[in-house]
Protein backbone atom coordinates (compact mmCIF):
# COMPACT_ATOMS: atom_id res chain seq x y z
CA UNK A 1 0.00 0.00 0.00
CA UNK A 2 1.23 3.22 0.82
CA UNK A 3 3.10 5.55 3.42
CA UNK A 4 4.33 8.23 1.43
CA UNK A 5 2.78 10.77 -1.12
CA UNK A 6 4.29 9.41 -4.10
CA UNK A 7 3.11 5.57 -3.01
CA UNK A 8 -0.75 6.94 -3.16
CA UNK A 9 0.00 8.90 -6.29
CA UNK A 10 1.61 6.30 -8.43
CA UNK A 11 -1.37 3.43 -7.05
CA UNK A 12 -3.94 5.78 -8.06
CA UNK A 13 -2.83 6.50 -11.37
CA UNK A 14 -1.05 2.96 -12.18
CA UNK A 15 -4.79 2.03 -11.57
CA UNK A 16 -6.60 5.00 -13.22
CA UNK A 17 -8.59 5.82 -10.41
CA UNK A 18 -9.18 8.91 -8.55
CA UNK A 19 -7.00 8.89 -4.78
CA UNK A 20 -10.01 8.39 -2.57
CA UNK A 21 -10.27 5.22 -3.99
CA UNK A 22 -7.51 4.18 -2.67
CA UNK A 23 -7.28 6.02 0.91
CA UNK A 24 -10.87 4.04 1.08
CA UNK A 25 -9.53 0.69 0.34
CA UNK A 26 -6.97 1.60 2.98
CA UNK A 27 -9.15 2.55 5.54
CA UNK A 28 -11.54 -0.62 4.79
CA UNK A 29 -8.34 -3.06 5.23
CA UNK A 30 -7.51 -0.83 8.54
CA UNK A 31 -10.67 -0.97 10.36
CA UNK A 32 -12.31 -4.08 9.12
CA UNK A 33 -15.56 -2.14 7.88
CA UNK A 34 -17.62 -1.52 4.55
CA UNK A 35 -17.26 1.12 2.13
CA UNK A 36 -20.82 1.56 3.24
CA UNK A 37 -19.65 2.44 7.18
CA UNK A 38 -16.79 4.57 5.97
CA UNK A 39 -19.11 6.64 3.87
CA UNK A 40 -22.13 6.72 7.10
CA UNK A 41 -18.68 8.12 9.17
CA UNK A 42 -17.56 9.96 6.87
CA UNK A 43 -21.14 11.81 6.03
CA UNK A 44 -21.34 12.30 10.40
CA UNK A 45 -18.48 14.59 10.34
CA UNK A 46 -19.64 16.32 7.27
CA UNK A 47 -22.55 17.32 9.36
CA UNK A 48 -20.76 18.63 12.10
CA UNK A 49 -18.84 20.64 9.70
CA UNK A 50 -21.64 21.71 7.80
CA UNK A 51 -23.61 22.87 11.58
CA UNK A 52 -19.99 24.57 13.20
CA UNK A 53 -19.72 26.66 9.33
CA UNK A 54 -22.85 27.84 9.53
CA UNK A 55 -23.64 29.01 13.07
CA UNK A 56 -21.83 31.55 13.74
CA UNK A 57 -22.97 33.37 10.89
CA UNK A 58 -25.84 35.39 11.47
CA UNK A 59 -24.43 36.45 15.21
CA UNK A 60 -21.75 35.89 17.56
CA UNK A 61 -20.66 33.61 19.83
CA UNK A 62 -19.50 34.45 23.31
CA UNK A 63 -16.09 32.89 24.48
CA UNK A 64 -13.56 33.79 27.25
CA UNK A 65 -12.20 37.27 26.38
CA UNK A 66 -14.47 37.21 22.96
CA UNK A 67 -11.59 38.45 20.86
CA UNK A 68 -13.14 37.05 17.87
CA UNK A 69 -16.73 36.85 18.85
CA UNK A 70 -18.95 38.30 15.76
CA UNK A 71 -15.87 37.95 13.00
CA UNK A 72 -18.08 35.02 11.12
CA UNK A 73 -21.20 37.53 11.02
CA UNK A 74 -19.24 40.53 9.83
CA UNK A 75 -17.54 38.52 6.97
CA UNK A 76 -20.94 37.09 5.79
CA UNK A 77 -22.93 40.29 5.33
CA UNK A 78 -20.02 41.77 3.80
CA UNK A 79 -20.15 38.74 1.29
CA UNK A 80 -24.27 39.09 0.82
CA UNK A 81 -23.47 42.50 0.19
CA UNK A 82 -20.76 41.59 -3.09
CA UNK A 83 -17.97 40.75 -0.69
CA UNK A 84 -15.86 43.95 -1.59
CA UNK A 85 -12.24 43.08 -3.37
CA UNK A 86 -12.10 39.37 -3.63
CA UNK A 87 -15.91 39.12 -4.16
CA UNK A 88 -19.07 37.01 -2.28
CA UNK A 89 -17.49 33.75 -2.92
CA UNK A 90 -13.85 34.26 -1.47
CA UNK A 91 -15.68 36.33 1.33
CA UNK A 92 -18.23 33.67 2.20
CA UNK A 93 -15.12 30.88 2.50
CA UNK A 94 -13.72 33.28 4.76
CA UNK A 95 -16.45 33.87 6.99
CA UNK A 96 -17.38 29.92 7.13
CA UNK A 97 -14.17 29.57 8.34
CA UNK A 98 -14.83 32.08 10.76
CA UNK A 99 -17.52 30.20 11.62
CA UNK A 100 -15.79 27.58 13.13
CA UNK A 101 -13.49 29.35 14.81
CA UNK A 102 -16.34 31.13 16.94
CA UNK A 103 -18.20 27.93 17.26
CA UNK A 104 -14.98 26.22 18.87
CA UNK A 105 -13.79 29.35 20.65
CA UNK A 106 -17.36 29.09 22.34
CA UNK A 107 -16.81 25.33 23.62
CA UNK A 108 -19.59 24.17 20.72
CA UNK A 109 -18.89 20.98 18.70
CA UNK A 110 -16.59 20.61 15.89
CA UNK A 111 -14.91 18.15 13.80
CA UNK A 112 -11.07 18.91 14.56
CA UNK A 113 -9.70 18.39 10.83
CA UNK A 114 -6.98 17.79 11.31
CA UNK A 115 -6.87 19.62 14.89
CA UNK A 116 -9.40 21.64 16.46
CA UNK A 117 -7.52 24.88 15.93
CA UNK A 118 -7.41 24.39 12.25
CA UNK A 119 -11.63 23.72 12.16
CA UNK A 120 -12.84 25.63 9.44
CA UNK A 121 -10.32 25.22 6.87
CA UNK A 122 -11.85 21.76 5.21
CA UNK A 123 -15.79 22.71 5.99
CA UNK A 124 -15.11 26.11 4.28
CA UNK A 125 -13.25 25.10 0.84
CA UNK A 126 -15.43 21.67 0.96
CA UNK A 127 -18.92 23.56 1.37
CA UNK A 128 -18.26 26.86 -1.00
CA UNK A 129 -16.80 24.64 -3.51
CA UNK A 130 -19.66 21.89 -3.07
CA UNK A 131 -21.95 24.62 -3.63
CA UNK A 132 -20.14 25.96 -6.48
CA UNK A 133 -20.12 23.06 -8.57
CA UNK A 134 -23.67 21.93 -7.27
CA UNK A 135 -22.31 18.61 -6.17
CA UNK A 136 -24.18 15.66 -4.11
CA UNK A 137 -23.00 15.00 -0.95
CA UNK A 138 -21.34 11.78 -1.89
CA UNK A 139 -18.92 13.79 -4.21
CA UNK A 140 -18.26 16.04 -1.63
CA UNK A 141 -17.12 13.09 0.51
CA UNK A 142 -15.44 11.60 -1.97
CA UNK A 143 -13.17 14.85 -2.01
CA UNK A 144 -13.08 14.96 1.79
CA UNK A 145 -11.56 11.49 1.54
CA UNK A 146 -8.13 12.26 -0.41
CA UNK A 147 -8.19 15.06 2.13
CA UNK A 148 -8.11 12.69 4.96
CA UNK A 149 -5.61 10.22 3.08
CA UNK A 150 -3.00 12.93 2.61
CA UNK A 151 -3.56 14.15 6.29
CA UNK A 152 -3.01 10.62 7.53
CA UNK A 153 0.48 10.71 5.53
CA UNK A 154 1.31 14.24 6.95
CA UNK A 155 0.68 12.75 10.32
CA UNK A 156 2.79 9.93 9.71
CA UNK A 157 5.44 11.48 8.03
CA UNK A 158 5.85 14.76 9.80
CA UNK A 159 3.12 16.98 12.12
CA UNK A 160 -0.10 18.27 12.50
CA UNK A 161 0.53 19.25 16.02
CA UNK A 162 1.23 23.50 16.73
CA UNK A 163 3.43 22.29 19.68
CA UNK A 164 5.63 20.32 17.50
CA UNK A 165 5.52 22.29 14.04
CA UNK A 166 3.78 25.81 14.46
CA UNK A 167 0.91 26.86 12.18
CA UNK A 168 1.88 25.75 9.33
CA UNK A 169 1.59 22.50 10.93
CA UNK A 170 -1.89 22.72 11.45
CA UNK A 171 -3.59 25.19 9.42
CA UNK A 172 -0.89 24.72 6.78
CA UNK A 173 -1.50 21.09 6.72
CA UNK A 174 -5.49 21.32 6.87
CA UNK A 175 -4.54 24.33 3.42
CA UNK A 176 -2.66 21.22 1.53
CA UNK A 177 -4.88 18.83 2.21
CA UNK A 178 -7.86 21.07 1.46
CA UNK A 179 -5.88 22.60 -2.10
CA UNK A 180 -5.31 18.85 -3.20
CA UNK A 181 -9.61 18.42 -2.25
CA UNK A 182 -10.44 21.45 -3.98
CA UNK A 183 -8.80 20.37 -7.37
CA UNK A 184 -10.18 16.50 -6.93
CA UNK A 185 -13.99 18.75 -6.92
CA UNK A 186 -12.83 21.00 -10.12
CA UNK A 187 -12.46 17.77 -12.13
CA UNK A 188 -8.89 18.01 -12.19
CA UNK A 189 -6.17 15.00 -12.28
CA UNK A 190 -4.51 13.04 -8.94
CA UNK A 191 -1.17 14.90 -10.45
CA UNK A 192 -2.83 18.70 -10.20
CA UNK A 193 -4.00 18.17 -7.02
CA UNK A 194 -0.86 16.30 -5.27
CA UNK A 195 0.77 20.36 -6.96
CA UNK A 196 -2.08 22.52 -5.14
CA UNK A 197 -1.24 20.42 -1.99
CA UNK A 198 2.35 21.58 -2.70
CA UNK A 199 1.68 24.81 -3.16
CA UNK A 200 -0.53 25.49 -0.11
CA UNK A 201 2.18 24.04 2.02
CA UNK A 202 4.91 26.23 0.08
CA UNK A 203 2.54 29.33 0.70
CA UNK A 204 2.81 28.92 4.72
CA UNK A 205 6.02 27.35 5.07
CA UNK A 206 7.76 28.49 8.74
CA UNK A 207 4.49 30.16 9.60
CA UNK A 208 4.16 30.17 13.34
CA UNK A 209 1.59 29.40 16.19
CA UNK A 210 1.30 32.31 18.19
CA UNK A 211 -2.31 31.96 20.16
CA UNK A 212 -2.84 35.78 21.71
CA UNK A 213 -3.44 34.77 25.77
CA UNK A 214 -2.69 31.02 24.42
CA UNK A 215 -6.45 31.31 23.36
CA UNK A 216 -7.84 29.28 19.92
CA UNK A 217 -9.20 32.55 18.76
CA UNK A 218 -6.62 35.23 17.46
CA UNK A 219 -4.93 35.09 15.75
CA UNK A 220 -6.04 31.16 15.21
CA UNK A 221 -9.85 32.58 13.18
CA UNK A 222 -7.73 34.31 10.82
CA UNK A 223 -4.97 31.73 10.08
CA UNK A 224 -8.68 29.24 9.58
CA UNK A 225 -10.26 31.87 6.95
CA UNK A 226 -6.55 32.77 4.97
CA UNK A 227 -5.46 28.97 4.61
CA UNK A 228 -8.42 28.26 3.26
CA UNK A 229 -8.02 31.09 0.67
CA UNK A 230 -4.96 29.92 0.33
CA UNK A 231 -6.27 26.32 -0.30
CA UNK A 232 -8.26 27.75 -3.18
CA UNK A 233 -5.54 29.74 -4.83
CA UNK A 234 -2.78 26.93 -4.57
CA UNK A 235 -6.04 25.09 -6.39
CA UNK A 236 -6.06 27.46 -9.13
CA UNK A 237 -2.51 27.76 -9.77
CA UNK A 238 -1.81 23.62 -10.20
CA UNK A 239 -5.05 23.74 -12.42
CA UNK A 240 -4.34 26.57 -14.40
CA UNK A 241 -1.05 23.97 -15.30
CA UNK A 242 2.11 25.23 -12.71
CA UNK A 243 3.81 22.54 -11.15
CA UNK A 244 6.06 21.99 -8.00
CA UNK A 245 9.81 21.61 -8.54
CA UNK A 246 10.22 19.53 -5.58
CA UNK A 247 8.32 16.65 -4.90
CA UNK A 248 5.43 16.49 -2.42
CA UNK A 249 7.12 14.45 0.11
CA UNK A 250 10.10 16.39 0.07
CA UNK A 251 7.87 19.53 0.86
CA UNK A 252 6.39 17.52 3.49
CA UNK A 253 9.89 17.01 5.15
CA UNK A 254 10.63 20.52 4.32
CA UNK A 255 8.08 21.66 6.35
CA UNK A 256 8.21 19.30 9.45
CA UNK A 257 12.09 20.24 9.48
CA UNK A 258 11.27 23.32 9.31
CA UNK A 259 8.89 23.42 12.06
CA UNK A 260 11.34 21.39 14.39
CA UNK A 261 13.83 24.91 14.16
CA UNK A 262 11.28 27.12 14.95
CA UNK A 263 12.21 28.18 18.61
CA UNK A 264 9.57 27.16 21.33
CA UNK A 265 8.49 30.41 21.90
CA UNK A 266 6.38 30.11 18.61
CA UNK A 267 5.21 26.66 18.74
CA UNK A 268 1.77 27.47 20.84
CA UNK A 269 3.41 28.36 24.22
CA UNK A 270 1.84 32.08 23.75
CA UNK A 271 5.38 33.14 24.24
CA UNK A 272 6.54 34.85 21.09
CA UNK A 273 4.81 36.35 18.01
CA UNK A 274 1.52 38.19 18.11
CA UNK A 275 1.03 36.65 21.78
CA UNK A 276 4.07 38.82 22.94
CA UNK A 277 3.49 41.76 21.87
CA UNK A 278 2.87 44.59 24.82
CA UNK A 279 -1.06 44.61 23.56
CA UNK A 280 -0.96 40.65 23.26
CA UNK A 281 0.26 40.89 26.86
CA UNK A 282 -2.23 43.17 27.88
CA UNK A 283 -5.19 41.02 26.62
CA UNK A 284 -3.57 38.42 28.63
CA UNK A 285 -3.32 39.86 31.84
CA UNK A 286 -6.33 41.31 31.53
CA UNK A 287 -8.12 38.03 31.02
CA UNK A 288 -6.50 35.95 33.25
CA UNK A 289 -4.98 38.84 35.77
CA UNK A 290 -2.04 37.26 35.27
CA UNK B 1 -1.17 3.29 6.26
CA UNK B 2 -1.82 2.44 9.58
CA UNK B 3 -3.34 5.47 10.16
CA UNK B 4 -7.17 5.99 10.23
CA UNK B 5 -8.48 8.88 8.16
CA UNK B 6 -11.08 9.14 11.37
CA UNK B 7 -7.85 10.55 13.25
CA UNK B 8 -7.69 13.03 10.83
CA UNK B 9 -11.18 13.68 10.75
CA UNK B 10 -12.17 14.03 14.06
CA UNK B 11 -12.91 13.68 16.54
CA UNK B 12 -16.45 15.37 16.72
CA UNK B 13 -15.36 17.48 20.01
CA UNK B 14 -16.69 20.38 21.81
CA UNK B 15 -13.82 22.98 21.52
CA UNK B 16 -11.12 24.94 21.97
CA UNK B 17 -8.44 22.59 22.03
CA UNK B 18 -8.40 18.35 21.82
CA UNK B 19 -5.72 18.44 24.52
CA UNK B 20 -7.18 20.40 26.98
CA UNK B 21 -11.01 20.57 26.62
CA UNK B 22 -11.85 17.32 24.70
CA UNK B 23 -9.01 15.04 26.27
CA UNK B 24 -9.49 16.87 29.63
CA UNK B 25 -13.65 15.47 29.67
CA UNK B 26 -12.93 11.85 28.64
CA UNK B 27 -10.37 11.44 31.41
CA UNK B 28 -12.67 12.66 33.77
CA UNK B 29 -15.58 10.78 32.13
CA UNK B 30 -12.96 7.10 32.57
CA UNK B 31 -11.97 8.08 36.15
CA UNK B 32 -15.30 8.41 37.43
CA UNK B 33 -16.02 5.21 35.21
CA UNK B 34 -13.80 3.82 37.02
CA UNK B 35 -14.94 4.61 40.67
CA UNK B 36 -18.30 3.23 39.61
CA UNK B 37 -20.03 4.45 42.59
CA UNK B 38 -22.09 7.48 43.08
CA UNK B 39 -20.01 10.53 44.37
CA UNK B 40 -21.08 14.35 45.54
CA UNK B 41 -17.70 15.79 45.23
CA UNK B 42 -14.71 15.84 43.10
CA UNK B 43 -11.64 18.11 43.90
CA UNK B 44 -9.48 18.48 40.76
CA UNK B 45 -5.85 18.98 41.21
CA UNK B 46 -4.34 21.00 37.70
CA UNK B 47 -0.79 20.69 36.61
CA UNK B 48 1.72 22.10 34.56
CA UNK B 49 0.25 23.85 31.39
CA UNK B 50 -3.62 22.42 32.76
CA UNK B 51 -2.99 24.93 36.11
CA UNK B 52 -1.91 27.67 34.08
CA UNK B 53 -4.48 27.36 30.81
CA UNK B 54 -7.63 26.03 32.14
CA UNK B 55 -9.42 29.00 32.30
CA UNK B 56 -9.19 30.13 28.95
CA UNK B 57 -9.58 26.30 27.42
CA UNK B 58 -12.46 25.34 29.65
CA UNK B 59 -10.34 22.90 30.63
CA UNK B 60 -12.25 23.26 33.95
CA UNK B 61 -15.50 22.90 32.64
CA UNK B 62 -14.66 19.86 30.63
CA UNK B 63 -13.28 17.66 33.76
CA UNK B 64 -16.09 18.27 36.05
CA UNK B 65 -18.49 17.43 32.97
CA UNK B 66 -16.54 14.25 32.43
CA UNK B 67 -16.91 13.34 35.98
CA UNK B 68 -20.47 13.56 35.40
CA UNK B 69 -20.75 11.72 32.73
CA UNK B 70 -20.84 13.63 29.99
CA UNK B 71 -18.33 13.03 26.61
CA UNK B 72 -16.27 14.97 24.79
CA UNK B 73 -18.78 15.59 21.63
CA UNK B 74 -21.64 16.05 24.31
CA UNK B 75 -22.77 20.03 23.72
CA UNK B 76 -23.91 20.49 27.45
CA UNK B 77 -20.45 20.30 28.48
CA UNK B 78 -19.97 24.15 28.89
CA UNK B 79 -22.99 24.14 31.37
CA UNK B 80 -21.67 21.87 33.61
CA UNK B 81 -21.24 24.04 36.53
CA UNK B 82 -25.15 24.08 36.27
CA UNK B 83 -25.78 20.72 35.62
CA UNK B 84 -23.49 19.68 38.48
CA UNK B 85 -25.29 22.18 40.76
CA UNK B 86 -28.61 20.39 39.79
CA UNK B 87 -27.29 17.23 40.70
CA UNK B 88 -25.89 18.30 43.91
CA UNK B 89 -22.45 17.74 43.13
CA UNK B 90 -19.83 19.74 44.29
CA UNK B 91 -16.86 20.37 42.82
CA UNK B 92 -13.41 22.40 43.47
CA UNK B 93 -10.35 23.40 41.45
CA UNK B 94 -6.88 23.93 42.71
CA UNK B 95 -3.46 23.91 40.98
CA UNK B 96 -0.73 21.51 42.28
CA UNK B 97 2.58 20.10 41.05
CA UNK B 98 2.48 16.52 40.00
CA UNK B 99 6.21 16.16 39.55
CA UNK B 100 7.55 14.16 36.43
CA UNK B 101 4.31 14.60 35.01
CA UNK B 102 3.10 14.90 31.89
CA UNK B 103 1.83 19.09 31.38
CA UNK B 104 -1.56 18.61 31.05
CA UNK B 105 -2.13 16.49 34.13
CA UNK B 106 -4.96 16.52 36.41
CA UNK B 107 -5.58 14.71 39.89
CA UNK B 108 -9.02 13.92 41.00
CA UNK B 109 -10.02 12.74 44.40
CA UNK B 110 -13.91 11.79 44.30
CA UNK B 111 -15.26 11.93 47.94
CA UNK B 112 -17.80 8.91 47.06
CA UNK B 113 -21.47 8.60 48.66
CA UNK B 114 -19.60 5.52 50.74
CA UNK B 115 -17.49 7.23 51.86
CA UNK B 116 -14.79 5.02 50.72
CA UNK B 117 -10.89 6.97 49.45
CA UNK B 118 -11.05 6.76 45.70
CA UNK B 119 -8.43 9.33 43.05
CA UNK B 120 -7.57 9.18 39.65
CA UNK B 121 -4.56 10.88 38.20
CA UNK B 122 -3.99 11.12 34.21
CA UNK B 123 -2.47 13.23 31.81
CA UNK B 124 -4.33 14.41 28.42
CA UNK B 125 -1.28 13.52 25.24
CA UNK B 126 -3.03 15.44 22.53
CA UNK B 127 -5.28 14.60 19.90
CA UNK B 128 -8.00 13.43 22.36
CA UNK B 129 -5.54 10.50 23.69
CA UNK B 130 -5.41 9.88 27.41
CA UNK B 131 -3.09 8.26 29.79
CA UNK B 132 -4.51 7.04 33.13
CA UNK B 133 -1.34 7.10 35.66
CA UNK B 134 -2.44 6.32 39.28
CA UNK B 135 -5.50 4.90 40.78
CA UNK B 136 -5.64 5.26 44.64
CA UNK B 137 -2.10 5.54 44.52
CA UNK B 138 -1.40 2.72 42.75
CA UNK B 139 1.32 3.32 39.62
CA UNK B 140 -0.16 2.45 36.51
CA UNK B 141 0.02 3.85 32.96
CA UNK B 142 -3.41 2.78 30.53
CA UNK B 143 -5.05 4.52 27.66
CA UNK B 144 -8.68 2.88 27.38
CA UNK B 145 -8.53 3.39 24.39
CA UNK B 146 -9.07 -0.54 24.07
CA UNK B 147 -11.38 -2.68 26.83
CA UNK B 148 -9.64 -2.51 29.78
CA UNK B 149 -10.26 -4.20 33.08
CA UNK B 150 -9.79 -2.59 36.00
CA UNK B 151 -8.87 -5.01 38.89
CA UNK B 152 -8.39 -4.39 42.37
CA UNK B 153 -6.80 -7.50 44.37
CA UNK B 154 -5.52 -9.20 47.71
CA UNK B 155 -1.64 -9.73 46.97
CA UNK B 156 -2.18 -13.61 47.03
CA UNK B 157 -0.67 -16.37 45.46
CA UNK B 158 -2.61 -17.74 42.49
CA UNK B 159 -5.17 -14.53 42.27
CA UNK B 160 -3.54 -13.67 38.87
CA UNK B 161 -3.75 -16.78 36.95
CA UNK B 162 -7.33 -16.94 37.80
CA UNK B 163 -8.15 -14.31 36.74
CA UNK B 164 -6.34 -14.94 33.21
CA UNK B 165 -7.94 -18.03 33.35
CA UNK B 166 -11.85 -16.92 33.17
CA UNK B 167 -10.67 -14.86 30.50
CA UNK B 168 -9.05 -17.55 28.83
CA UNK B 169 -12.72 -20.00 29.58
CA UNK B 170 -14.29 -16.80 27.21
CA UNK B 171 -12.17 -16.95 24.55
CA UNK B 172 -11.12 -13.33 24.86
CA UNK B 173 -6.88 -12.79 24.38
CA UNK B 174 -4.99 -10.54 26.45
CA UNK B 175 -3.17 -7.55 24.75
CA UNK B 176 -1.19 -6.21 27.68
CA UNK B 177 -1.49 -6.64 31.64
CA UNK B 178 0.50 -4.94 34.60
CA UNK B 179 0.17 -5.64 38.16
CA UNK B 180 0.61 -2.80 40.85
CA UNK B 181 0.84 -2.89 44.48
CA UNK B 182 1.60 -0.55 47.42
CA UNK B 183 3.72 -3.40 49.42
CA UNK B 184 4.42 -7.07 49.67
CA UNK B 185 0.74 -8.88 50.55
CA UNK B 186 -1.26 -6.24 51.01
CA UNK B 187 -3.63 -4.99 47.94
CA UNK B 188 -2.74 -4.88 44.48
CA UNK B 189 -3.90 -3.60 41.64
CA UNK B 190 -4.26 -4.84 37.62
CA UNK B 191 -5.07 -3.42 34.71
CA UNK B 192 -5.37 -5.48 31.68
CA UNK B 193 -6.02 -4.54 27.78
CA UNK B 194 -7.88 -6.76 25.94
CA UNK B 195 -8.66 -7.58 22.37
CA UNK B 196 -12.50 -7.55 22.87
CA UNK B 197 -15.14 -5.87 25.18
CA UNK B 198 -16.15 -8.27 28.16
CA UNK B 199 -19.73 -8.44 29.10
CA UNK B 200 -20.49 -8.06 32.59
CA UNK B 201 -21.70 -11.25 33.25
CA UNK B 202 -17.06 -11.79 32.89
CA UNK B 203 -16.38 -9.34 35.34
CA UNK B 204 -19.18 -10.54 37.74
CA UNK B 205 -17.27 -13.93 37.45
CA UNK B 206 -13.73 -11.89 38.31
CA UNK B 207 -15.73 -10.04 41.02
CA UNK B 208 -16.70 -13.24 42.42
CA UNK B 209 -13.13 -15.31 42.51
CA UNK B 210 -11.59 -15.73 46.26
CA UNK B 211 -9.00 -12.05 47.15
CA UNK B 212 -10.43 -10.20 44.17
CA UNK B 213 -11.99 -6.52 45.85
CA UNK B 214 -13.34 -5.28 42.93
CA UNK B 215 -13.12 -5.29 39.18
CA UNK B 216 -14.61 -2.86 36.32
CA UNK B 217 -14.81 -2.73 32.67
CA UNK B 218 -13.79 0.29 30.87
CA UNK B 219 -14.86 0.12 27.40
CA UNK B 220 -13.81 2.79 24.95
CA UNK B 221 -17.04 4.20 23.78
CA UNK B 222 -19.17 3.36 27.00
Amino acid sequence: MYNTISELLSLAEARGVGMWEIVLENEIKLNEESAETVFEKLDQRYEVMLNSASRALERGLPAVGGLITGFASAQNRFAEAGGGITGPFINLVMARALSCGEVNASMGKICAFPTAGACGILPAVLITAGEKYSMDRRTILEAMLTASGLGAVITRNATVSGAEGGCQAECGAAAAMAAAAAVQMAGGSCRTAINAFCFALMNCMGLVCDPIAGLVQMPCALRNASQAVNALISADMALAGITSVIPADEVLEAMFHTGRSLPAALKETAMGGLAATPAGKKIQADIFGL
Amino acid sequence: MDISVFEVAGPVMIGPSSSHTAGAARLARIAARIAAEPFHHVSFGLHGSFARTYKGHGTDRALLAGALGMREDDERLADSFDIAAERGVGYDFHEMDLDGFHENSVEMVFALDSGKPFSVTGSSLGGGRIAVKRINGFNLDFTAHVPTLVIEQRDEKGVISEITGVLANHGINIGTMRVSRTAKGETACCVIELDAEVSEDIVARIKGLNHVITAIAVHPEA
